[in-house]
């Protein structure tokens, strides 16, 4: 639909209204210096210089397209169907599907969507999507909280320590007590829960990389009566026992490892899933297949009561809207590898990783300080802090060693690994930060 | 309007009725033909204690989604499982088979203290 702007006759129309002859009326009490500012802007360039110019500051960039540093965020190979797909109009400027007579393909495709994920966690439904992973904690955990009405949080260490700030924030709101156990030898020990306690989250593999035991978690916390919501790398996904086989209630996490770039941390988009006696209780859209009149399949909104534009103050969230285009990027990354080219990535991710931690941790004051098993990251105890290595290792092009902050050590620091990383890049990295310690 | 003789009603359209010791809650037949057609009905956990005038269920219907009140104050003795199946019975048949939970009052007597009959006609009346 074309943008219709007020003709000057429509101007002339209102203004005639308010008994205005001239629209500078209307903005009489703004300063002059705001209505008409003076702006610091160069000459007018051609087309063919402005190319030039930007190309001169693009290549100024530096890429992070083999960054070690971990965390949550990775580059991985994206297909370049990926991108080709995502770049379309349809989905590129798609706006919320609630006319399904005229939104089926972005419907279709979050539908898709959503069942690639409750494959993937193992658990029966997932929503349209949410924001980035911690969000989707902080939204699984209010959803435990509301269908146990209780108010006790128990978090993991393991779980990521910014994914616990934004899910303190949300939860001070809320008047909700969190309480946080300490990792153990870098793994979340056994505890117990007691019948005010609604939610318990872990995090597999951990913020240092190490793969959990669920389990005991799972079976104390349903004990007490609370719902497990746990935090998950969807990649790891491909290869590790999912979150539904577990036993857990709730999954959520980060999808940047699907088919999105780092995008210097975000935007990235968020998943979470949960058990089907859940559903009414998931926050934000959700798309479902049904038949229209002439029994042909179709996609529409369901459930849509439980949300803001229905329930108002009383709806399960308040979030309106999902990450539809990273999400979709999600869902056409896992159509475009299926399954087992899925696993090979995340094989792969791990054999890399491996290879690196190995390698680094021959180096002299440095050693491994995340248990085995882990994934594709890991952390190293450094023998110096780790922000200045890090920094020195930038100087030289090498982005790695994220510090870990220093509730969880001294001198640690995180290393990633995946698919981009070949035999060259793990040994430069490791020259390289031999030489930064010596 | 139905509106029948043997129980209490209150300013938010749920009927209460003694039986057996239990106050069965359900919503009129106002109310069930203001919502419209309902999809789901959200009912309590057994179990739970709940005030007097607490939200306890949610009824969404086509158009949309509306809290049930607790009549009195109690602890919810019972749901109606059969309207996860079948929650048009809500509309159906909204003072018998579409009742949604019961409560085992604190105080039985605050039965007395919610609408009669004819309260809840004129009640229904101004807001028709």
């Amino acid at each position: 639909m074309d943008f219709t702007p007020h003709t000057a006759d429509d101007v002339r129309t209102m203004l005639a209204e308010l008994g205005m002859q001239d629209l500078r009326e209307l903005y009489a009490d703004l300063p002059p210096e705001l209505l008409e500012p003076q702006l610091n802007l160069p000459e007018p360039l051609s087309e063919q210089e402005v190319l030039v110019h930007l190309q001169e500051l693009a290549a100024r960039n530096q890429t992070a397209a083999k960054s070690f540093l971990g965390g949550g965020v990775r580059p991985h190979f994206v297909p370049s169907l990926v991108p080709a797909l995502a770049q379309r109009g349809e989905f590129l400027t798609a706006y919320t599907p609630y006319q399904p007579e005229v939104s089926q393909g972005v419907l279709q495709a979050i539908f898709e969507y959503q069942t690639m994920i409750a494959e993937l966690t193992g658990l029966d439904v997932s929503n349209a999507s949410l924001y980035d992973g911690a969000e989707a904690l902080a939204e699984g955990v209010l959803l435990a909280l509301r269908q146990t009405r209780r108010m006790g949080v128990v978090v993991s260490q393991g779980v990521h320590p910014e994914y616990r700030q934004v899910l303190a924030t949300y939860l001070h709101a809320v008047g909700a007590e969190m309480r946080m156990v300490a990792l153990e030898g870098g793994l979340t020990p056994a505890a117990q829960f007691d019948d005010s306690v609604g939610a318990v989250v872990l995090q597999s593999p951990n913020f240092i990389g190490a793969i959990e035991n669920p389990e005991p978690w799972i079976a104390a916390a349903h004990q007490a009566g609370a719902l497990v919501v746990y935090v998950a790398d969807p990649l790891s996904l491909a290869l590790l026992k999912t979150p539904g086989e577990w036993g857990a209630d709730v999954a959520v996490g980060d999808g940047q490892p699907l088919g999105n770039a780092m995008n210097f941390g975000g935007p990235h988009f968020g998943y979470i899933a949960v058990r089907e006696k859940l559903l009414r209780q998931l926050p934000g859209r959700l798309v479902s297949e049904t038949r229209d009149v002439d029994g042909r399949r179709g996609y529409v909104l369901a459930l849509a009561a439980r949300e803001q534009h229905i329930r108002r103050a009383k709806a399960k969230s308040n979030i309106t809207t999902n990450a539809q285009l990273t999400a979709l990027m999600g869902a056409m990354y896992l159509a475009s590898l299926g399954p087992a080219g899925l696993a090979e990535v995340a094989t792969t991710a791990v054999v890399r990783a491996h290879e690196l931690a190995a390698a680094l941790a021959e180096i002299d004051g440095v050693e491994l300080a995340t248990p085995q098993p882990f994934f594709n990251e890991f952390a190293l105890r450094l023998p110096r802090p780790a922000d200045e290595v890090r920094a020195a290792l930038a100087a030289r092009g090498w982005h790695a060693a994220a510090p870990v902050p220093a509730e969880y050590g001294e001198n640690l620091a995180l290393f990633a690994a995946t698919e981009r990383h070949g035999g060259a890049d793990i040994d430069g990295l490791r020259q390289a930060l031999a030489e930064v310690l010596s | 309007m139905n509106i029948p003789e043997d129980r209490r009603y209150t300013k938010t359209h749920e009927w209460a009725k003694l039986d057996g010791g239990l106050i069965v809650v359900g919503i009129s037949d106002f109310a069930q033909e203001s919502l419209g057609d309902v999809v789901y009905v959200e009912t309590p956990e057994v179990g739970r204690e709940v005030a007097a005038g607490e939200a306890v269920a949610v009824i969404e219907s086509v158009k949309t989604a509306s809290d049930v009140y607790a009549p009195v104050a109690g602890k919810i003795a019972e749901v109606n499982e059969a309207l996860a199946d079948a929650p048009e019975t809500v509309n159906e048949d909204p003072y018998e088979g579409g009742w949604l939970f019961k409560i085992e009052p604190a105080d039985a007597a605050a039965l007395e203290g919610l609408l009669s009959p004819e309260d809840y006609a004129k009640l229904v009346e101004e807001e028709s």
